[in-house]
């Protein structure tokens, strides 16, 4: 019964800490500079790594692909097939989140887990300042807004690491490649990562957010809450994959 | 003028306020002492509405505060400043971004206007040349003394201080006391301290409130403490050698 309740005394507090944070901000153009400074800190800065993990999962999908699928009845472009369709349906969307929990999730709960053990938070409450609004509602649109652009920079690159692994190591022909990558393309799928990307950004955000600012203690603390933002929001992004891919897939 | 009415307080099965009443003079400094764990922190944000009460009322100028919803509260917000122990200054910005920001959070100031202000604060507690640094790069009394230039940014009716001379060497620590003693006086602010230290209560405070097991257990000003038969609060204001030695010579008729 305990760790049910527990449970839902965190939806309660979240779905609370949720209605603070989409408040009428106190000033918009203070908001608007946080915006600014969060879609650096938390979009354009993941923007290399991303980068880095996409342009490698994208040749090695067209050199597991080629190996596997080694057969006279497979044409070789289905393995620019199976690359665009893995990156697209579930490499971009989810496996980028599942990266950004771990960056930007522990980033986000330590810098406002510090903040609140060294009142930095009660500080913004005593001038009168919505503090969960000002400090949380910014990242959550930054993550939402730069998601699904750090989705559809990793499904290009991952295309084009799938590219110079099939051509580097002579798996696939680059003309078969590039007519696997445009052959049976289903524009939907587009949306469909769009859609997930977002909705993740919204998650990896809130749930390192709840768990920052609800940080007690010390130093210790706020480092035990930066690990459950992460798993708790790796958890949470799995289960919304696995409900996303029902409802608009099927 | 800041009224505390039968205040209750407790955390899980903890009580650590019990029916506190106080008046705290208005334009003056009041000190909060009090051994730790006597609930002097806890007393100051329960006055300025950073804890809820269990019970009881906290009255600015007659309005009952703890009873306002989240947005009438923000509006008496804007009236207070606070030092808080640690300073609690925004690491990510520069000292000079720390004191602008009730600025650009509150006023419709221009630019420049907002400069000159933060100039003016970070004149008024002695901070120079250090406009364009970091929290992380100025002593632990600069971040003091910067905590209070951003407090009093929007010329507040009431400034609290919590432990606003904890961790810091007996010169700065007289400094600082003497800065909040004088800002009480010029920008005639009704200012609360939490404290421990007998130094500042003797050198600024007008009233004093000792809290002994979170109940208020004695009241009065600077001068009756010395003259107080009350055996806890003695045991607290006597607690050194030094406060001893003082008292027994002032005893035996020396000045």
């Amino acid at each position: 019964m305990k760790p049910l309740r527990e449970l839902f005394t965190h939806i309660g507090r979240f779905i609370i800490l949720m209605g603070r944070v989409f408040a009428p901000p106190e000033k918009k153009n203070m908001y608007y500079r946080q915006i600014l400074r969060e879609i650096e800190f938390l979009g354009i800065n993941s923007m290399g790594i991303v980068a880095i993990i996409s342009v490698f999962i994208g040749a090695v999908i067209t050199i597991q692909t080629s190996y596997n699928t080694e057969s006279p009845l497979y044409p070789s472009y289905l393995i620019g097939l199976a690359v665009r369709d893995i990156l697209l349906l579930e490499f971009s969307s989810t496996i980028v989140a599942l990266i950004l929990s771990g960056k930007i999730g522990s980033n986000i709960a330590s810098e406002l887990g510090s903040m609140r053990i060294t009142e930095q938070v009660d500080a913004l409450e005593i001038m009168g300042v919505n503090s969960a609004s000002y400090l949380i509602m910014p990242k959550i649109i930054a993550a939402v807004f730069f998601l699904p652009f750090l989705t559809i920079m990793s499904i290009f690159i991952g295309l084009f690491g799938g590219w110079l692994g099939g051509v580097v190591t002579g798996v696939v022909s680059s003309h078969d490649y590039i007519y696997g990558i445009q052959y049976a393309f289903i524009p939907y799928y587009i949306t469909y990562t769009l859609i997930k990307a977002a909705i993740f950004g919204f998650i990896i955000t809130a749930v390192a957010s709840y768990r920052g600012y609800y940080a007690f203690g010390g130093a210790l603390q706020v480092g035990k809450n930066s690990t459950r933002a992460v798993v708790e929001s790796s958890v949470i992004v799995l289960i919304t994959n696995y409900i996303l891919t029902q409802l608009l897939l099927t | 003028m800041i009224e505390v009415q039968h205040l209750y307080k407790s955390f899980r099965h903890t009580q650590v306020l019990h029916d506190i009443s106080v008046r705290f003079h208005e334009k003056k400094t009041n000190m909060i002492i009090g051994q730790s764990g006597s609930g002097k922190t806890v007393l100051l944000k329960c006055i300025n509405g950073l804890l809820d009460v269990d019970q009881g009322r906290i009255l600015y100028d007659d309005t009952v505060f703890n009873e306002l919803s989240f947005k009438k509260k923000k509006e008496i917000r804007k009236n207070i400043g606070m030092v808080f122990q640690g300073g609690a200054l925004f690491d990510s910005e520069t000292v000079e971004q720390n004191v602008k920001f009730p600025l650009d959070m509150f006023t419709t100031m221009g630019e420049a206007e907002k400069l000159n202000r933060v100039n003016e604060c970070l004149d008024r507690v002695n901070i120079e040349n250090a406009n364009k640094l970091y929290p992380a790069e100025i002593s632990g009394g600069m971040q003091k003394r910067v905590a209070i230039a951003r407090a009093i940014a929007l010329n507040p009716k009431y400034l609290f201080f919590d432990e606003p001379i904890s961790g810091l060497d007996p010169k700065t620590a007289i400094r600082i006391d003497r800065l909040i003693g004088e800002l009480t006086r010029d920008i005639e602010t009704t200012t609360i301290i939490n404290t421990h230290d007998m130094n500042s209560v003797m050198e600024i405070g007008d009233k004093v409130i000792f809290l002994y097991n979170g109940q208020k257990w004695w009241e009065g000003s600077r001068e009756d403490i010395l003259h107080s038969d009350n055996p806890e609060l003695n045991d607290f204001v006597f607690a050194t050698n030094l406060a001893k030695t003082v008292r027994d010579l002032r005893k035996s008729g020396h000045t």
